[in-house]
């Protein structure tokens, strides 16, 4: 549906985007994942046609964006980041404006985005008077206005409160089920939830490119476990546990004080691909005569995977890992 | 034709505002017909150009400007419209409301007919030498919007740029001969008079036309380098 063929944007010296390739199937709900200023928000804005690429060529649904602009936009509805939308116009007016110029009837469509995007309060209102959640969601409505088999969203919550990130997630969700959407976020959380595809960025390169589920074992530690353990020093706690078959790395925790017991360390492991060494874990803490405390498998890795893919971080374990996926493509 | 008419459709929300111009110019039209003394409007359309070297490039200041400071460019060139498409149509908004602005105007016409018998052809010829000026001190005005994210730098460019056009021909008693009959032709006003005297030559036109559409063409250029 969308085939980014190494795309490259330069703003005078600075290369933005450097050689991305990717090929987005239909149906799909991809993440656009990566730091600020990594070349998301370029890299959408040349899918999107309102930029150039400097080099490679970008096709949506096989015509080229800058070979056939009007027919390409026509299949996409974007919206760019913090909804920049028309201040002195009344939200009515504004989707019926953006209705004339997708050339759709105005009379069906703009009642049927009124109640998707939950704008029945503020269609009487100026865009320019109207919260921060609710712009995003008459951007979200100018977005689906021609019904496109494609939605691309740049940060789609960001400044949102906690309701409204929840209330846009779910439109997401629903609207995702029957087209095509590239979201691009630094919340992973929202990637996981959302995706079923997650891109990565970094530095204008192309640091990730997998399936959301994949995304831990391919490029980081698939569980990470919270060892609390009492009757043991920090030291000896690490020590022991590096001796376990399939941990990967520990390192050490602060261990919140247990009243009673005088000495306790906390530390956290991370887990060689599928290991459950949860067990052994167990075995040990009653061998050496430990109380355990806490044993908690711990879902964050995915920010060790952003960061080590977008901050060249790695530890010798995921720089092997890397080289032999890598191998193995 | 529908997006052209769609595109257009978001200026006239902000001119609104403008209104206020038109109260502005009222006053200032009026002001210079009792002096003549003659049921004509010799003199209203001598002083237009001038006053539409102001007013126009104040009516197309945001047209782009406004749109690149907030970003709601990047919303508009991201639908199915092309630049010229997105051009034309916030030119015709610029054309049709300062062309709008002229029509209260008229009441002048029908003063100058209450008070004497003007002749009707110096004020048709006035009048449609007026819309081509609009046009094109409106391409002019909307390419200065282009070319800037700041509508008091946008305002300025343009109302030099017509002031000049205007207003050459009294800075031209200072150059030679030759060079004031060659830049003669660039001069609205030398063109602006023949049509105001009821003297349609299609050179004059030519002129408006010509000026309008290499504005236009240059507004859209500029657009399009925005993407590279």
């Amino acid at each position: 549906m969308i085939e980014v063929s190494h795309v490259s944007r330069t703003f005078g010296t600075f290369r933005a985007v450097n050689d991305i390739s990717f090929s987005i199937p239909t149906g799909e709900i991809v993440g656009l994942l990566g730091p600020n200023g990594a070349g998301k928000t370029t890299t959408m804005r040349m899918i999107t046609g309102f930029l150039a690429a400097t080099s490679g060529s970008i096709k949506i649904d096989g015509k080229d964006i800058t070979a056939d602009p009007v027919e390409a936009k026509q299949k996409i509805g974007y919206m760019p980041e913090a909804a920049p939308l028309y201040s002195d116009m009344i939200v009515d007016d504004y989707l019926r404006y953006v209705s004339q110029v997708q050339g759709v009837d105005p009379e069906e469509k703009v009642p049927h985005l009124c109640n998707i995007c939950g704008l029945k309060e503020v269609m009487h209102k100026n865009i320019s008077e109207l919260s921060r959640g609710y712009r995003q969601r008459v951007g979200l409505a100018h977005a689906l206005m021609n019904d496109p088999e494609i939605l691309i969203l740049d940060e789609p919550t960001s400044g949102l409160d906690p309701n409204q990130i929840g209330e846009v997630r779910n439109l997401i969700k629903e609207i995702g089920k029957t087209r095509t959407v590239i979201i691009s976020t630094h919340i992973l959380g929202e990637v996981e939830m959302l995706c079923n595809r997650v891109i990565i960025i970094s530095q204008g390169k192309l640091a990730a490119d997998s399936p959301t589920a994949q995304l831990r074992e391919r490029y980081g530690h698939s569980l990470v476990l919270q060892i609390t353990a009492g009757g043991c020093t920090s030291d000896e706690l690490n020590a022991a546990l590096k001796g376990i078959d399939g941990t990967d790395g520990v390192t050490a925790a602060t261990a919140e004080q247990i009243p009673g017991e005088a000495k306790i360390a906390s530390a956290i492991v991370s887990v060689k691909g599928t290991a459950e060494i949860r067990p052994a874990v167990f075995k040990l803490m009653v061998n050496h005569g430990w109380t355990l405390y806490e044993l908690t498998p711990q879902r964050n890795s995915l920010e060790d995977v952003f960061r080590t893919l977008t901050t060249g971080e790695n530890t010798p374990a995921e720089q092997k890992e890397n080289a032999a996926v890598e191998a193995s493509k | 034709m529908k997006r052209e008419l769609a595109a257009y459709f978001t200026s006239p929300v902000a001119y609104i505002v403008t209104g206020l111009f038109l109260i502005f110019s009222g006053f200032m039209f009026f002001a210079t017909f009792f002096i003549s003394k003659r049921a004509e409007l010799r003199n209203f359309f001598a002083m237009l150009p001038v006053m539409l070297s102001f007013f126009i490039p104040a009516l197309t200041m945001r047209l782009f400007s406004e749109e690149k400071r907030s970003g709601s460019i990047e919303t508009l060139m991201t639908l199915p419209v092309t630049d010229f498409e997105a051009v034309l149509g916030k030119f015709l908004a610029a054309f049709i409301t300062s062309a709008a602005m002229l029509v209260p105007t008229l009441a002048y016409v029908i003063t100058a007919a209450a008070f004497g018998s003007p002749d009707a052809g110096p004020i048709i010829g006035g009048y449609i030498g007026a819309l081509f000026l609009c046009a094109a001190f409106s391409a002019i005005g909307l390419f200065a919007s282009s070319i800037t994210k700041n509508q008091i730098i946008a305002f300025f460019i343009a109302f030099a740029v017509c002031i000049l056009l205007s207003l050459i021909s009294m800075f031209l008693v200072v150059l030679p001969a030759p060079v004031v009959g060659f830049l003669s032709y660039f001069l609205a006003d030398t063109h602006f008079t023949s049509i105001s005297r009821g003297i349609i030559d299609t050179r004059d036109l030519l002129y408006f036309v010509s000026l309008t559409a290499l504005f236009f063409g240059l507004t859209v250029k500029a657009e399009q380098n925005d993407r590279r």
